[in-house]
């Protein structure tokens, strides 16, 4: 059962793929995308990874994929690409042999490598078969959010970080600025810092303001 | 037939050649960043696959830091992308070979 799971996800997931590759108009690729993350999201699911396979469809398909569909609207790029024209000479063939080398490479190691097996020092805190006082196994979430926020809290935090980094970032390079950039006025800044002194000075940023204008 | 954690792994091949023959072929700059989900994609597989195969809950850590990170790297990406194409009308990543304004 679990391997007749496994090759119907297989093909949706290959099937996805390969629509990304080849599809012409970017929105059918965002949408062939996603059958892809579903299909990788069952393939979760079939090795129990229950949470993972949650945040599968809420972060990639409910998010991401989103977000593209949102920049293709918005700038108006869903044009057909013409796939049939190589603009820069043997460079699809080299792509596709490259391609191919590395799924050679790839495939030939896994033939190498000897069975993967459960490793035979494993930490019982960690197996993933772990089960509590009780001997109900424990859920992959509670085993998640035990290791996260013990043994990984510090990269945890960081991801916060990054996190936090990158929405700045997005809002600095996306945001319009029409026209030269224009010092805070005075009496703007004043009033937010509750100064009450600058009564006089009340004109002068109003006059240089209009005047760079 | 059993499954095994290797099926993971060559399914996860496969999908990471795909992704990376689409970033190399592709033109429109959105396309090549959907191509690169898919490669993190297979890789996620594959950190999956491992997990369940050495019965180890840190595969799964992992899987989780590469959404975040992807994430994030989506957000910069699709900012850098939005930014360029409100400067100048251009269809295909060979129209930005030139990093300057």
């Amino acid at each position: 059962m679990q391997e007749f799971v496994f090759l119907v996800a297989a093909i949706i997931v290959l099937a996805g793929s390969v629509g990304v590759l080849l599809a012409k108009n970017p929105v059918h690729a965002a949408l062939f995308l996603i059958q892809t993350l579903f299909g990788v999201a069952v393939l979760f699911l079939i090795v129990e990874a229950h949470f993972l396979a949650a945040i599968q469809v809420i972060v990639y398909a409910g998010a991401i994929v989103i977000l593209f569909l949102f920049v293709i609207m918005l700038l108006g790029v869903d044009k057909s690409e013409d796939l049939s024209v190589d603009p820069i000479v043997g460079q699809r063939p080299l792509a596709f042999l490259s391609g191919g080398a590395i799924l050679g490479l790839l495939l030939a190691l896994l033939n190498t490598v000897d069975p993967i097996e459960p490793l035979p020092s494993a930490d019982p805190a960690r197996a993933l078969d772990r089960t509590d006082a009780s001997g109900q196994r424990v859920a992959d979430v509670n085993q998640l959010a035990e290791t996260i926020f013990g043994e990984h809290v510090l990269a945890f935090e960081i991801t916060g970080l990054l996190l936090t980094v990158a929405v700045v970032g997005a809002v600095v390079m996306a945001r319009k600025i029409s026209g030269d950039l224009q010092p805070v006025p005075e009496s703007a800044l004043a009033a937010s810092v509750g100064l009450e002194e600058t009564s006089d000075d009340d004109a002068e940023p109003a006059d240089a303001g209009e005047g760079d204008a | 037939m059993e499954l095994t954690p290797m099926w993971y792994l060559a399914l996860s091949a496969m999908v990471f050649s795909i992704g990376a023959v689409g970033v190399l072929i592709r033109r429109n700059p959105l396309i090549m960043f959907m191509c690169v989900e898919l490669m993190l994609n297979a890789v996620n597989l594959t950190f999956v696959g491992l997990a369940w195969g050495r019965n180890d809950i840190d595969g799964m850590v992992a899987v989780f830091f590469v959404l975040v990170v992807a994430a994030a790297e989506v957000v910069v990406g699709l900012a850098i992308v939005v930014a360029i194409m409100r400067r100048r009308d251009l269809a295909t990543a060979d129209d930005i070979s030139v990093l300057r304004g």
